[in-house]
């Protein structure tokens, strides 16, 4: 393990930036914190965590695919898929950590995204254990451990140190460039660290909250449940939730036409929206209560029924934060699952 | 550049031929511009087909694979890319990606069987793929009975074909059906699958179903009547797909991926699936 | 901090629906935490004891539920209307969102909602339980041992520290006293922005509006947008767009969904209070009700029903065109 001392960090970060882009979170002029490229200047915020999830580095929001010139009746195709260079995404938090590899799941499954799967191959994380767990944090119930997050190198930030771990050769290298500006140490900091986050993780609200009910082969026992009428009555089918949630996938190809030639790009989508599944015949979603059902049914029981047990939702809390009308998978895992808190 | 393969990444294709089969389905030839077949396909699956500007939409492929020239796609007109590829000539270049979805399980499951296609409307398209796979094959197979339906005489698909060669053929036999009497009609009048039941086919067969939602669901009541079981009928489905390969999600119905897993599906698995489609 | 209490709402809820005059409630549900209220319909005696909840975080405004709850239930649909409410429950009506005669409104008096993320601002993160405690509210986190004491007007929502009315113009029973339209400084903003150069306004809403991200929530909590297909979401309108494919986009569709609502935004607010990215969008709406004062003559949105907007009426006294153009050329 090594350290350096948190007023020095700035100096990591610089060093860093003299070889590749990097990203951290930084706080907003509203206050919020928002992944940002770093500059001299720029200050690493104390936030638990962004509004934006990270997965917009693997799977932006609006991503060109390709371009196509037509002239009369032939059309000529540009690949525009360029090499991306490497770049650091630094204080992920566990949740997102682990939002990667359920993205992974989707998209470098046969066939391979390839434009995923280049930014996934130059992305370099450098995961942050969690400090100060909010009330809407549940990770535990899907099995992340918020004090000992994944990541290409694991750092723990204390009141004066910061401490780092690498655990892949991407994270090895990664320290190899700061191994002058830390230090070889012990790790009795980090496991105190540790045990004081676990202490306090027992103590959120929703410690208990269990994902036991749902789980692959539950189509049948939640798909027609009467509750689904009433946690769907007041959605507004903002798309909200799907926008901020770092594990959500659903995209929407589009040809944008620029005048002189068209750009076929792809977008997020969510499966709220009305117009999702609408096609020439009609739509098999007529109401908002059958795509909120959709929603949660993928992330409870159809994403893990395709992925051996693994559920779509890492607990980050963001869908309990910023729903419009405070619904989220947690009110959604208590009604339908049954579940107690206590 | 990134030199990976990339499915989303179409190959260009260019119409050579344009048949008006009925008053709103249209057969078009698809081919490489220097004259080949995009790529090879099995019974069934589908391919994307796009104007850069319009739109791209999933078509199943209506020509047998083992038809080594050319690619055909019987489209009907009812939205965005299908209007604006109903007023396209030929010479028009489109871009073409796949093969999509899973085939029909012509070479294990279907193999020493008889079979027993029923279609409706533009539900014949997909199907033709396969029973002209079955006619190259002839031998592979055991009696082939094909029952199609349409609401008019002008609304059958393939109409040249079937009675010119699918009727010829030793061991094939024919039953039309048009919805509603219609002058010039001598033929079979009445829904698909009453007609169905009034044919009383034996169980012996394996079937394959393909046309409008309503038709099937009562094709398949129809089918079960007669003493047919779920497992033995087969069936293709139809959703708005966007990336093709089971990942944007817009298919996704119950843990499947109607693009991926499907459109193929035996009528038993339908039954595990949400009623969503 | 608020005058009427989660009990009295409650009794009323109830006592209105066993005595049939109503066969459903549509008020605030209790959440995971006393901050996270869900707007629900409650349909029996039991759930409202059980779950329904009024504290200083009831800011959501349940006149645009109106437009798919009403009618849908046998009998009337009780609503709770707080003022600002009310002027959106006016204005839906004069547009014929609902049928009026399938709503029992009671106008519920409000001292002002509070922020979360205000209340997070001061305290930290970890809350357990929020209580009010007077004007204060008693906020207790993992963090600390001794909860704090936070005085609610610090925490208000910007929306209430505005509070343009405490006058309900709506409603078939009024519980508390009423109030009266207020002087609030809601404009004080605005004009602040006005006196900034072209290049600082555009500045600040680039800085503002990057963050945008397209989730439509504003669009889908504003009751004066209750088109049935939005023309966002119409292929056919060529603004249909998902993400922006151009950094003009994302201002575009703001200031597009602004002139959708101008004269028919009564100013309820939110649209703020669901921004997940904390955007200031009622500053857009502000500034339109500011001009349309100005132009048109002081009008304000759903003060009674049937008012004809400034919008949609012509009379002689209105302002000449030129006259704004002029206007644009002064601040140039």
């Amino acid at each position: 393990m090594r350290k350096v001392s948190l007023d020095s960090i700035n100096k990591v970060f610089g060093k860093i930036s003299e070889s590749n882009k990097l990203y951290l979170p930084v706080d907003g002029s509203d206050g919020v914190a928002v992944y940002t490229e770093w500059s001299e200047g720029k200050e690493w915020s104390n936030a638990l965590n962004t509004v934006r999830s990270p997965k917009d580095f693997f799977f932006p929001q609006v991503e060109n695919l390709m371009e196509f010139k037509t002239s009369g009746k032939n059309i000529e195709l540009v690949d525009i898929r360029d090499e991306k260079e490497d770049f650091v995404i630094f204080g992920v938090r566990a949740c997102d950590v682990r939002s990667f590899d359920i993205l992974d799941r989707v998209f470098l499954s046969d066939p391979v995204d390839s434009f995923y799967a280049s930014r996934r191959e130059h992305g370099i994380i450098v995961s942050v254990a969690c400090s100060k767990p909010s009330e809407t944090c549940f990770c535990t119930t899907f099995g992340i451990d918020a004090t000992n997050p994944a990541g290409d190198v694991t750092a723990w930030k204390t009141e004066d140190s910061v401490y780092f771990k690498a655990n892949t050769e991407k994270g090895e290298a990664f320290m190899k460039k700061i191994e002058d500006l830390t230090e070889e140490c012990d790790d009795s900091a980090v496991t105190a660290q540790k045990e004081k986050i676990a202490k306090i993780m027992e103590k959120l609200p929703l410690a208990n909250l269990s994902a036991d009910a749902f789980g692959g082969g539950k189509t049948d026992t939640f798909f027609n449940a009467p509750e689904w009428d009433e946690l769907s009555a007041t959605c507004l089918g903002c798309g909200t939730c799907t926008f901020v949630c770092p594990t959500c996938q659903c995209y929407d190809i589009k040809d944008f036409n620029t005048g002189n030639g068209v750009i076929r790009y792809r977008c997020w989508d969510s499966c709220m929206y009305s117009e999702f599944t609408k096609m020439a015949h009609g739509n098999n979603r007529i109401s908002q209560k059958e795509r909120f059902r959709q929603r949660f049914m993928h992330k409870l029981v159809y994403y893990p029924e395709n992925n051996e047990g693994i559920f779509g939702c890492v607990g980050c809390g963001r869908c309990l934060a910023k729903c419009p009308i405070s619904m989220n998978i947690v009110k959604v895992m208590k009604k339908i699952g049954g579940n107690k808190s206590e | 550049m990134n030199n990976m393969e990339e499915t989303l990444i179409p190959k260009i294709g260019v119409i050579t031929d344009v048949r008006i089969d009925t008053p709103d389905i249209k057969t078009f030839r698809v081919v490489t511009p220097d004259g080949k077949k995009a790529f090879d396909h099995r019974p069934g699956q589908c391919a994307m087909l796009s104007i850069p500007g319009v739109g791209e939409a999933m078509f199943s492929i209506t020509s047998s694979p083992t038809n080594t020239e050319y690619m055909e796609f019987s489209i009907k007109k009812c939205g965005c890319v299908t209007e604006w590829l109903h007023q396209a000539e030929v010479g028009q270049q489109i871009t073409i990606r796949g093969p999509y979805g899973n085939p029909f399980p012509v070479d294990d499951v279907f193999a020493g069987k008889n079979l027993l296609f029923i279609a409706g409307g533009v539900g014949l398209a997909p199907l033709r793929s396969v029973i002209n796979y079955c006619r190259h094959y002839r031998d592979r197979y055991g009696d082939i009975d094909i029952v199609y339906g349409s609401r008019s005489k002008d609304d059958l698909l393939d109409y040249k074909e079937i009675i010119e060669e699918w009727s010829q053929d030793a061991g094939v036999n024919v039953h039309l059906t048009i919805d509603n009497p219609q002058e010039g009609w001598d033929g079979h009048v009445g829904f698909v699958p009453n007609f169905v039941k009034e044919l009383g086919f034996d169980t012996n067969k394996t079937a394959v179903l393909c046309g409008p939602p309503i038709m099937i669901k009562f094709t398949l009541e129809g089918l079960i009547s007669l003493g047919f079981d779920k497992t033995q009928v087969y069936t293709t489905l139809e959703l708005r797909m966007k990336c093709g390969v089971g990942k944007c999600g817009r298919c996704n119905v119950g843990s499947k991926y109607v693009c991926k897993d499907g459109p193929v599906f035996r009528c038993d698995e339908l039954e595990e699936l949400p009623d969503e489609y | 901090m608020q005058k009427i209490t989660q009990n009295q709402l409650v009794e009323k809820a109830v006592s209105l629906l066993t005595d049939g005059t109503v066969s459903a409630v549509l008020g605030w549900k209790k959440g995971e935490f006393d901050y996270d209220i869900t707007p629900a319909v409650f349909k029996t005696a039991d759930e409202i004891k059980e779950n329904f909840v009024w504290n200083d975080f009831c800011g959501a405004n349940f006149s645009k539920y109106l437009v798919a709850q009403a009618g849908k239930h046998e009998g009337k649909i009780l609503v709770f209307l707080k003022p600002c409410d009310t002027y959106s429950f006016n204005q839906l009506l004069t547009e014929h969102r609902f049928d009026r005669e399938k709503v029992y409104a009671v106008g519920i008096p409000c001292e002002g909602m509070a922020d979360i993320a205000k209340v997070k601002e001061l305290v930290g993160d970890g809350i357990v339980s929020i209580e009010a405690d007077g004007d204060s509210l008693k906020v207790s986190t993992l963090y600390e041992d001794a909860p704090a004491l936070v005085n609610a007007k610090d925490v208000m929502a910007e929306r209430c520290v505005n509070c343009k009315s405490k006058k309900h113009v709506a409603y078939d029973e009024l519980m508390g006293e009423d109030g009266i339209v207020l002087e609030s400084n809601r404009f004080d903003e605005v004009a602040r922005l006005e006196a900034m150069t072209p290049d600082e306004r555009f500045a600040f809403w680039q800085n503002e509006l990057s963050r945008c991200i397209r989730c439509n929530a504003c669009r889908d909590a504003c009751p004066a947008c209750t088109c049935e297909k939005c023309v966002f979401d119409n292929p056919a309108s060529s603004v249909e767009n998902k993400a922006p494919a151009n950094s003009f986009e994302e201002k575009m569709f703001h200031i597009i969904r602004a002139f959708h609502v101008a004269g028919r935004c009564t100013d309820c607010g939110e649209c703020s209070r669901v921004c997940p990215q904390n955007i200031p969008l009622h500053l857009l709406n502000r500034k339109f009700i500011k001009d349309i004062n100005e132009f048109y003559g002081e009008y304000q949105a759903g003060a009674e029903v049937g008012l004809r907007a400034p919008l949609v009426d012509y009379t002689t006294e209105d302002l000449e065109p030129g006259e704004v153009f002029d206007r644009g050329d002064k601040d140039a």
